[in-house]
Order: structure tokens, then sequence, then C-alpha cells
């Protein structure tokens, strides 16, 4: 019961304006998900920075390791065909 | 798989700073570098947070509505700051609690700055013009450091602190430009806070302990009596729109250097001050002590609330998890 | 009528006297106008109930600045500052409706506030303030949605404020709930502080001639709204709904009327001490 009583760890994401994709702000500790949306409405859009947040226990994020970045991210690299620019169209070819 | 040995990672760290491009927190670093920057991060957060006990010590007092709001909002923005300030050093794999544990047994440091009183309200306009000043000096390099999250907390910092210096420049005015009962105050105000301003830069660079290190680790860009000189540039013409004396004989312009030159600081001050002996190191520790360990009820109170209703069924488990040391965004410690 | 208390009922008229009759006075002898030479040209019903509502707010929001530096969890100095600010922005408009605010705010003596006795109250332990917050937030929040809907010198300021007075109640309620379902401590201290802070609150139900008149509050719906919500509130949080008196025949509308606790003068002492040291000065 008593070994530990620091409030855990909470990501919070904010959404700036409608549109847009909630975005990671910082953390911040709170006893339970109610009061983590409080404290990062007040720690985090006081500003009038946000519309809209999420709360994530930070323990519940699984996250790639930097040690597989290799493996992870370089296999994307030689896929140019994926990107429009890779493609030659003749000039004064419209909407394409 | 190939095996990763520690020459590589070495060299991929050296690379990374060299290019500029940000450490992330579980990216492999060197334990010096990851506990220089627990050590000046921790610092940096202690330093919000003492900060705002001077300032505090006016708002019951603030002599206009407007004022008082004014700094309400700048304290709680302190608070803000300390806490963006602990969760960068928490990816590190440090916990909030731990850093404030050092805080309070005298552990880590926080800046001697706030060792000092405020004594009359003119101190409030003072700190935001002269302490806030010199921390914006500090920190705006800092927005560029190689360590990830500390970069983006001063990115946020500095955009939110650009209104304390300016809160406190126009308070100065206010004052210097009110009845001579006010210039006296402010000037007495400007009098006392002047030096120790210019002690928050650190020491002299040939005696600073850390520089040459954290210059090339780019976790520091400039030194500090480089930061110091643009300090004192930056300061004295506009005390001269306030109508306030800087209170240094040997402050003048040299055209050769292109800066001004100033006299002497105190560093016997600076070091007492540092070692615990100014006006307000005790008052200080011991206000915070009490804060927190009189909220020590408060805090248990939530957290076993939370563990008998377990609200929207995913808290992350007090006690069975701290968080900070298995939190993926965040690092592990090595040490 | 010789004894000191009968004095002080003499200068307070009583349950059944209007709040608008009760005079707004500045200091004198401080070389600045009267607050009532700077009032607008509004019935002197609505000022007072200016006054009230003003007062309120700028009282609870000095006492929750006491706070800065002192609460008990960093995310709380965040938190309890921002309702200081909410506050304080309410009563800067109000007083501006009534005179200038800082000469309201400053130069008034005890006898001229018209807040409630439950804001002025000191913080006390957590509990207490948080007790505090939720009655009077609770009795804002209802008011203020009564304010917004109908039509009177009050609707544009309460259509701002409302949405910050819901904030400041569930901010309220959210700890209400966990320090009296926390631990056995937080418990018995929660409920020491609903207690003892209970007496003070049959005082928020005493009309406002100003608010009854022009927005036509129905002051025992109020209640009856308050009532109920504290009711859930409180026994949501496992805490007992006192049974004491919520209010003597004394206090019934006490500070309403300018009769104020002890803890007050100190609080206007410290608060208005500088500004009364430098006589015409700006700031």
């Amino acid at each position: 019961m008593t070994e530990s009583t620091d409030w855990p760890l909470w990501e919070v994401f904010v959404r700036s304006r409608r549109g847009l994709s909630h975005t990671h702000a910082g953390s911040l500790h709170a006893p339970d998900a109610e009061m983590a949306l409080r404290n990062a409405r007040d720690l985090y859009t006081r500003r009038n920075e946000g519309v809209s947040l999420w709360v994530v226990p930070s323990a519940a994020i699984t996250a790639s390791s930097p040690d597989e970045k290799d493996s992870f991210f370089e296999p994307a690299g030689d896929k140019p065909y994926r990107h429009p620019t890779f493609y030659e169209i003749p000039e004064g070819v419209k909407h394409l | 798989m190939e095996t990763v040995t520690a020459q590589d990672r070495t060299t991929a760290f050296d690379a990374a700073v060299a290019a500029d491009e940000r450490i992330e927190p579980r990216d492999w670093m060197p334990d010096a570098y990851r506990a220089t920057l627990v050590r000046q991060i921790a610092q940096h957060a202690h330093s919000e947070i003492i900060g705002m006990q001077p300032e505090a010590n006016w708002i019951t007092r603030a002599p206009s509505l407007r004022r008082k709001a004014i700094l309400i909002a700048k304290v709680q923005d302190e608070a803000g700051h300390g806490l963006y300030l602990y969760s960068a050093a928490e990816t590190l794999g440090t916990g909030r609690d731990e850093l404030l544990d050092k805080l309070h047994s005298g552990r880590q440091k926080y800046s001697s700055i706030f060792n000092y009183p405020t004594l009359t309200w003119a101190d409030v306009g003072a700190i935001g013009w002269l302490v806030d000043g010199a921390a914006i000096t500090n920190q705006v390099p800092l927005c560029r450091c190689s360590y990830g999250p500390y970069a983006r907390a001063m990115v946020r910092i500095c955009k939110e602190e650009s209104f304390h210096q300016r809160q406190g420049y126009e308070s100065l005015l206010a004052l210097s430009r009110g009845t001579p009962e006010q210039h006296e105050m402010a000037q007495d105000a400007v009098n006392r806070w002047w030096w120790p301003s210019l002690m928050m830069f650190g020491p002299p660079d040939d005696e600073s302990a850390h520089s040459a290190q954290s210059m090339a680790w780019k976790i520091k860009r400039h030194s500090n009596d480089e930061l110091r000189q643009r300090f004192v540039d930056i300061c004295v013409p506009q005390a001269e729109t306030l109508g306030l004396t800087l209170p240094d004989p040997e402050l003048k312009w040299n055209e050769d250097r292109g800066h001004h030159d100033f006299g002497p600081i105190d560093w016997t001050e600076f070091r007492e001050v540092l070692k615990g002996n100014g006006p307000c190191n005790e008052q200080r520790i011991t206000q915070r002590k009490r804060a927190h360990d009189e909220g020590a009820w408060v805090r248990e109170a939530a957290a076993a609330y939370a563990a008998k209703h377990d609200t929207a069924r995913h808290t992350a488990q007090a006690g069975a998890a701290p968080a900070a040391a298995t939190a993926p965004l965040h690092g592990e410690a090595t040490a | 009528m010789t004894a000191p208390t009968g004095t002080d009922r003499t200068a307070a008229p009583g349950t059944a006297a209007p709040v608008a009759a009760a005079p707004v006075t500045a200091a004198t002898g401080t070389g600045r106008p009267e607050a009532t030479s700077a009032t607008t040209g509004t019935d002197p019903a609505t000022t007072a109930a200016a006054l009230a509502l003003g007062d309120d707010a700028l009282v609870l929001s000095h006492r929750l600045g006491e706070w800065a530096g002192h609460a008990p969890v960093l995310e709380e100095e965040v938190a309890l500052a921002n309702i200081a600010l909410d506050l304080l922005g309410q009563a800067r408009i109000l007083l501006s409706q009534v005179g200038d605010e800082d000469e309201l705010a400053y130069l008034r003596e005890e006898r001229a506030f018209r807040n409630l006795q439950l804001v002025e109250q000191p913080n006390g332990d957590f509990a207490h303030t948080i007790a505090r917050q939720l009655y009077f937030s609770t009795y804002q929040a209802f008011l203020y949605a009564e304010l917004a809907r109908t039509e009177g010198p009050f609707t544009a300021l309460a259509a701002k404020a409302v949405k910050e007075v819901d904030y400041h109640r569930d901010h309220a309620e959210q700890w209400t709930l966990r320090l009296g379902d926390g631990t056995a401590e937080s418990h018995t201290r929660m409920q020491r502080a609903v207690d003892a802070l209970w007496r003070y609150t049959g005082e928020m139900f005493q009309p406002v001639d100003g608010l009854t008149t022009t927005h036509g509050i129905n002051w025992p719906a109020l209640q009856g709204s308050w009532d109920q919500s504290i009711g859930e509130t409180l026994r949501g949080a496992t805490l007992t709904l006192p049974e004491t008196p919520r209010s003597g025949a004394w206090a019934a509308g006490a500070g309403r009327q300018g009769l104020h606790t002890e803890p007050f003068g100190r609080m206007l002492a410290e608060m208005q001490h500088l500004h009364r040291s430098h006589p015409g000065a700006t700031w």
C-alpha cells in the first residue's frame, strides 16, 4: 500500500485546432485518467493552445527501439517509385 | 544480426551531435552526458519552482488588480515551466520524486538568485526585467540544445517567458516615472538585483567546471562570459529608457571591444550564497519542504482513490509501475 | 442597545433589510474620490448586486492566490492559479461596472465589502480550500447559469463566466471525491472541512435584491438545486451532509450587509497596505 504514492506519468496530446491531428505536447503526473485530463488542460492549454486533449499512461505506449531503426526504417529508403516525383510526364499534361 | 559495439554507439552519438542532430530519449548516450543533462535540467526545474517564492511573496500585496493578475499568471507560469522541465528530466529515466528529494535534501541546487529576498514591490519588477532577462539570455541558446526533450521544453518556455520580462520592465517604468517614493523604490531594487543577476551566468569561463564538456556536447552553446557580456550590453540602453542607474561606476562603452566594460563581480558573495549562506537559502527550502510534506496526505488520498476506483479502467498502476523507469517513450537509466 | 454586539446589529439592518440599503463608502482621508462618486448611473440595487458578486470573486481569488508556492502538488499550483485568475477577471469586470476597480478593491474599509463570509474564510488545509470551493462554485454555477439565461445587467458577464465556473465546480467535485473517498486521513480532514464551513452556506441564499428585480432569481429554487448537487457530491465522496444549522440568526446575510469575520480584516490589511501607502500613485 505505502510503497509508492507517486502518481503515474501520462503523455499529453493536444489538438491545437479543428482539422489538425493531436500532437504530443509533453507529460505530467496524475493519479488517474480524469485528473490527468484536467491537469493537461491547466498545464498545456492555458494559453488557448488546444481544442481537444488526449492523455495516455506513459507505460501503455509501445515504442520502436532505436537499435532497430535500421531494419525498421531504412528499407523504405530505396523505393522512390512510391513518390510522385519518380515519374516523368511530358510537359503540358495537366491535372496529373 | 551483427552486434552493436560500444565503439559504434559512441561514434554514432558523436556523429549525431556533430551533425547538429537531436539526441532523443531512447538513443544510446554516454553516462556522463545523461548525468550532466539530469543535473542541469533538474537544477533548471528546481529554479522555476523555488523561483515562485520570492514573487509569490507579493501576490497578496500587489498594488493594483491588473498587477495582481499579471503576477499570479507569471508565478503560475513558473510552476508550469518547472513541470515541463521535470518532464524533460524524466525522459532520462529519473522520476520527479527523486529529483524533488534531491532538492529538498540539498543534493541538487537551484539558481542562487532566488536566495535573495523581495523586500519591496519594485523587486517584482526588477526580477522581471533583470532576473528573467538574464534567464532568457541563458535560455534562448538552449532551444538548440542537443537533447531533444530539453530543447523542446525550452522552446515552449522561451515563448511563454517573453511576457515575463516585458511586464517587469513595464512595472519598473511605471515606478520610475511615478512619485519620488516610487522612483526611489525602483532604483533601490535595481541596485540590489543588478549584481546577483550578473552572477546568474555562472563563474568566469576560466573557472567554470563543466563548461568545456557541455559545449562539446552542445548542451551549452555559449560561454558564461559571452552571455554575461551580451546581457550587460542589452541592459545599458534599457536602463537609460527606464531613467534608472545601474549600480556600477565602471560601466562604460568600450569602442575598441564594441562592448560595455563593467566592474568586477564579487565572486566571494556568489560562492557564499551557493554554499547556503545567502539571505534566504534556509527559508526557501524550508517552505518547499513544508508544502511537499503537508501535501503528502493529498497525494496519498488521490492515489488511494485511483486504486479503489481504477477510473477509466486503464490507470497505470501506481506503485507497481514506477512510470518513469518503464515508460517506453522515456529512457532507461543506465546507472 | 449599548452592548458592542448591539451596535453591530444596528449597523447591519438584519436579514429583512435589502442589500441595496447598505451604503458603499470608500475610505476617507485618502485624497481620492469616494468610490460612489465614480459609480455609473445604474440603480442602487444593481450597484449593490455588482458589488456582492464582484467582492465574492475578488476575495476568493485573493485567498486562492495565497496558495502560490504552497500547493500539495505542482499540478495543483497551476490549477489553483487558473481559478484565481478566472475569479479575478470576473471581479474586475464587476467592480468596473460600479466604479474604479482599484478604488473599490483597495480603498474601501472592511464594512463596505459585500462578499459572503464563506469566501473570506482562511485557506486552512487543502480540504478546507476544496470544501470552500465546492460550496461556492456550486452556488456560483447555478446562479450564473440563471444570470446568463435571463436578460439583465449581468447577462453578458455571466455568459462568459459560467464556463469558467463550471470548470471550478468540476475541479472542486473531483477533489471532494478523492479526499472524501481516499484515505482514512483525507476522509477525516474532508469531513471536518465540510462541517466547519457549513455554517457559512446559509448566507448564499439570502436574496440579493439587485438580482431578484433584474434577473428574477428565484432564491429558494437556487437553494434547492444547490442542496441537491452538494448532497449528491458528498454522498458520492462517502461524506456526511452536515446537519448543523447553516447560519445562525446573527450570520444570516452578514457578509452581504458588510459584517465580516475577524480574519477578513487582516486579509484586507495585507491586500490594501501598499496601495494605501502611496495615495494617488499609479502602478
